[in-house]
């Protein structure tokens, strides 16, 4: 059927839940744009005939139309809501993908975010005065400035503001400024606890 | 990641949301037609009728001299499961006036779609093909739509099960509209009293079951109704965090927890 594979694409990115990106389908992207542009091609003959006079044609022409439209309208859709869950990796995750999710992303999507950091970056500079305003921090209000947070997992080296470093090791608790760790606690290395 | 990533949603009423991912799988449902004239291989085009299914199924009609078809016909012409009326299709095709300078593939399948044959078709190529003056293809309602089923929604709309009745209900039927159909009234009534009906339970439902299997309440809610659903239990997730204290806490990003198992290596910034 004309215009499966598009919709595919489309069924498979809807059924990924919660903002998940899953791999990116060149190939069956690669097949519709092949198939948009053999559709496309036949019409362009078949409307010179039907110009001149063959009106048997025209529900042809009309129905391949209609399927270019659609799988346009597919792979348009699929290509931008890709580009929302990236953005919202931004947002999420921060600056530096994990490897697992960049192998995900064409490598336009990769430059797309990138470039979507960097404006990001500009405008939270250009706000908030001097030194700018981290608009990811503090999703949630804040309580307090120091939060106590355990480790679910090894990370290392972590150095504090004041310059002295922390070794973060697996289920060590340690008391910490708010805006160093909200990060990593929405990678999942550390884990707030409240008292 | 859930929270911070805002798909575009379905459109309202009659209009779709070009981007809208909901929008197109609920216009790739298909709709009961009948062919105004005659449609050459239509039925083929559309993946219907024998010898139809997977790889390319573009209808074509070589025009003037060695076209050479890009897929080779798929083996031979399958015998059983033809439409009525195919049989004298291939004659029919000749005394259309095609030369013998042309060469068109000249499989009998090709040759459905004679006036008055029935046909499924999806919603999106229903809305293409139906605009100008209808010389092309007539829309029927699908039952549920029908008087039948609008009386049973009239008489108890919560015992229907949307889901099984075509999982976009309310998005479909909006889209039914668009085809002029002298009962569309009754229809666009039917579709906001059933919603009507049913909102109370699925409100009560989504604010009063907190963390346990939502799976027997969710069953038989079409797509809008399921988003309702979802809106309503992360309202009532967010408001008991908030009152078990929480709402403070900072958590881990639901990205990372559906990523789950998998290890992660962090690229040097």
């Amino acid at each position: 059927m004309v215009g499966e594979r598009a919709v595919g694409l489309v069924r498979e990115l809807q059924s990924a839940a919660g903002g998940r990106l899953p791999p990116f389908r060149a190939e069956e992207l690669g097949q519709t744009l092949e198939e948009m542009r053999t559709l496309y091609e036949r019409n362009q003959a078949d409307v010179s005939e039907a110009k001149s006079g063959r009106t048997d044609l025209i529900f042809l022409i009309r129905f391949r139309h209609c399927c270019l439209l659609r799988n346009q309208r597919c792979i348009v859709a699929y290509l931008y809501d890709r580009l929302l869950r990236i953005r919202a990796l931004r947002w999420e995750y921060g600056s530096i993908l994990p490897n697992t999710i960049q192998f995900h992303m064409a490598a336009e999507e990769v430059e797309w975010f990138n470039r979507y950091k960097k404006s990001l970056a500009t405008y939270m500079r250009s706000v908030g005065g001097e030194e700018g305003l981290d608009l990811t921090q503090d999703i949630k209000p804040p309580k307090s400035l120091y939060i106590e947070v355990r480790c679910l997992r090894d990370y290392g080296e972590f150095e504090i503001d004041d310059g002295t470093t922390v070794l973060l090791k697996k289920n060590s608790q340690h008391f910490l400024p708010r805006w160093k760790c909200e990060q990593l606690i929405r990678q999942g290395v550390l884990e707030h606890i409240l008292s | 990641m859930a929270e911070a990533y805002f798909p575009v949603g379905p459109g309202l009423g009659p209009e779709e949301n070009f981007l809208s991912l909901d929008d197109i799988l609920m216009s790739q449902e298909k709709l009961p037609g009948r062919a105004e004239s005659n449609l050459p291989r239509l039925a083929f085009a559309l993946g219907q009728g024998s010898g139809a299914g997977s790889g390319d199924s573009i209808p074509e009609v070589t025009v003037g001299g060695n076209y050479n078809s890009r897929q080779a016909p798929r083996g031979a012409v399958q015998g059983g499961q033809r439409r009525s009326g195919a049989g004298h299709a291939g004659s029919a095709r000749r005394g259309r006036g095609l030369r013998g300078a042309e060469r068109p593939c000249f499989h009998r399948r090709y040759c459905e779609g004679l006036r008055g044959s029935k046909l499924e078709i999806p919603m999106w190529l229903a809305k293409g093909l139906h605009d100008s003056k209808r010389r092309l293809i007539s829309v029927e309602l699908p039952k549920i739509y029908k008087e039948a089923w609008r009386t049973v929604f009239s008489a108890d709309a919560n015992v229907v099960d949307l889901h099984k009745m075509g999982p976009y209900y309310y998005g479909f039927g909006s889209q039914l509209l668009n085809f002029d159909n002298p009962e569309n009234p009754e229809i666009a009534q039917c579709i906001l009293q059933t919603f009507i009906n049913r909102f109370r339970r699925i409100m009560d439902s989504s604010q009063n079951a907190y963390n346990e299997d939502t799976s027997s309440l969710v069953a038989r809610l079409d797509e809008l109704e399921r988003a309702l659903f979802q809106a309503g239990q992360k309202g009532l997730n967010d408001f008991q965090c908030w009152e078990k204290g929480q709402a403070s806490q900072i958590t881990v990003s639901s990205l990372v927890q559906n990523y789950g198992k998998r290890k992660f290596t962090e690229m040097d910034g």
